[in-house]
């Protein structure tokens, strides 16, 4: 059977706004992948752990609250620590120029601001995983 | 080796009790063929230990929802937990949307709990074919219940039945039309049901309603009776109740010896349909069989072999001793 590509997209913290999380799960479910979408508030613990109960390729980050620069080494230290450190993580929101450029260093893939295409995160993905 | 890894380093990190691995080895028998095969070769013999329980019933009945709370008091108990967390693909794309965790958000802070969401896939019976393969591989990493929670549509019930010592089938008051569709089946293979909602106005006459139909069923002497319980999994009432039926249908089980012949023919299914699998695969995909059926369907257009003369003719190529 084909490989699929699995996918986790998680709100960590406390803003409840998770219109964009969902447009963005949509979109690449219908682009082919399986895509798991964990829900409102977790914490880096729940999002690391959840990511490699289910063995996923991807993760992706939606926070509009600005505590991206807290969140994300966070969850990439934990992906780590768990053993799936080679999971790609990506991010979406309200996040400044200088923090993506340092954010970027850090490991995290690309991140995607307002206004982006969901079709560029598709291809973002899938110029990783070319088999799906 | 393949993109997951190599599988003898995932097994030996599996045997050490990793999450990780564990996640990993999953995703090899989704993806099938002789490697996840290698995979069932080394972990069969610890498998047999957890109590399988499925969790069916109508979608937005609140399976989810319950098998959380369920879970929180398995773990009370002391029960290590394997979920595993069924929703469709999309016939159409492939792609699928795996929204189970959003209900059961407590349990990723707990590392004894192990949720896995499958995607459907090919399957039409609202369980991922690779349901069982999962299962065993909680059960062999030391889970000792494995839950596993339908699509809901479908005929999940029915296939659950073929997977789980017990069955909980989820309703709810207001899906009338809904059950009635369903009810066939579902009670046949129900052996405890939720009337979930129970804050809802009609739960108390939909139990009751639901206790008389049951009722009208022919149960053999000593064998068990299929209960209601009133719960909802919104205000956490009622979980204990559904909890102590479960352990109760459990019980019941393994005094009569039913457990032990239960585990023995869902197994039988098990390589029966495994050797159905395989048998059609090779038939498929043999060349001397896409000969014949090549070069004799125009007779069969023409009107001059029957079907059958076709299929005796391909039967002399295969050899069952």
């Amino acid at each position: 059977m084909a490989r699929k590509v699995r996918v986790l997209i998680a709100k960590p913290g406390l803003d409840g706004h998770d219109r964009g999380a969902k447009v963005v799960a949509n979109a690449l479910k219908d682009a082919g992948m399986e895509v798991i979408y964990t829900g409102l508030h977790q914490t880096p613990e729940m999002i690391a752990e959840s990511a490699v109960q289910e063995d996923v390729d991807v993760v992706g980050l939606s926070i509009l609250s600005g505590a991206h620069m807290t969140m994300f080494p966070r969850v990439l230290g934990l992906l780590r620590e768990k053993g799936a450190a080679d999971m790609l993580v990506f991010g979406g929101g309200i996040i400044p120029a200088e923090d993506v450029e340092e954010l970027e260093k850090l490991g995290v893939a690309r991140i995607f601001g307002p206004g982006t295409d969901t079709g560029d995160i598709v291809s973002f993905i899938r110029d990783r995983f070319p088999a799906n | 080796m393949n993109r997951r890894g190599d599988i003898g380093a995932l097994l030996e990190r599996f045997g050490r009790g990793e999450v990780a691995a564990a996640a990993r080895l999953i995703s090899v028998l989704e993806d099938g063929g002789d490697e996840a095969e290698r995979v069932l070769d080394a972990i069969f013999p610890g498998t047999g230990g957890a109590w399988r329980i499925g969790f069916t019933g109508p979608p937005g009945a609140g399976k989810s929802s319950l098998v959380h709370r369920v879970t929180g008091r398995m773990r009370a108990r002391g029960h290590r937990i394997g979920i595993i967390a069924v929703d469709p693909t999309s016939p159409f794309t492939g792609g699928a949307l795996l929204g189970d965790r959003i209900r059961m958000q407590s349990l990723s802070a707990d590392p004894e709990v192990f949720v896995r969401s499958l995607a459907s896939r090919g399957s039409l019976g609202g369980i991922s074919n690779c349901t069982d393969e999962t299962a065993d591989l909680l059960d062999a990493f030391g889970k000792d219940i494995v839950l596993i929670e339908t699509v809901g549509v479908g005929q999940s019930e029915l296939e659950i039945a073929e997977k789980a010592h017990t069955v909980v089938v989820v309703l709810v008051p207001e899906s009338g039309d809904g059950i009635q569709a369903m009810k066939a089946g579902l009670m046949e293979i129900g052996d405890v049901f939720v009337m979930n909602k129970a804050d809802h106005e009609q739960a108390v006459g939909a139990a009751a309603e639901l206790e008389e139909t049951l009722r009208l069923k022919d149960v053999p002497d000593g064998a068990w009776v299929p209960r209601v319980v009133l719960a909802s999994a919104r205000e956490d009432t009622g979980i204990e109740d559904l909890v102590a039926v479960m352990v109760e249908h459990r019980r019941h089980l393994e005094e009569r010896g039913l457990m032990e012949k239960m585990r023995r023919r869902i197994l039988r299914a098990r390589v029966r349909n495994a050797i159905m699998d395989r048998m059609e695969r090779r038939l498929r995909e043999s060349p001397s069989v896409r000969a014949v059926l090549e070069r004799r369907m125009e007779a069969v257009y023409r009107g001059e072999a029957s079907p059958y003369r076709v299929v005796r003719e391909l039967e002399e190529l295969v050899t069952i001793r």
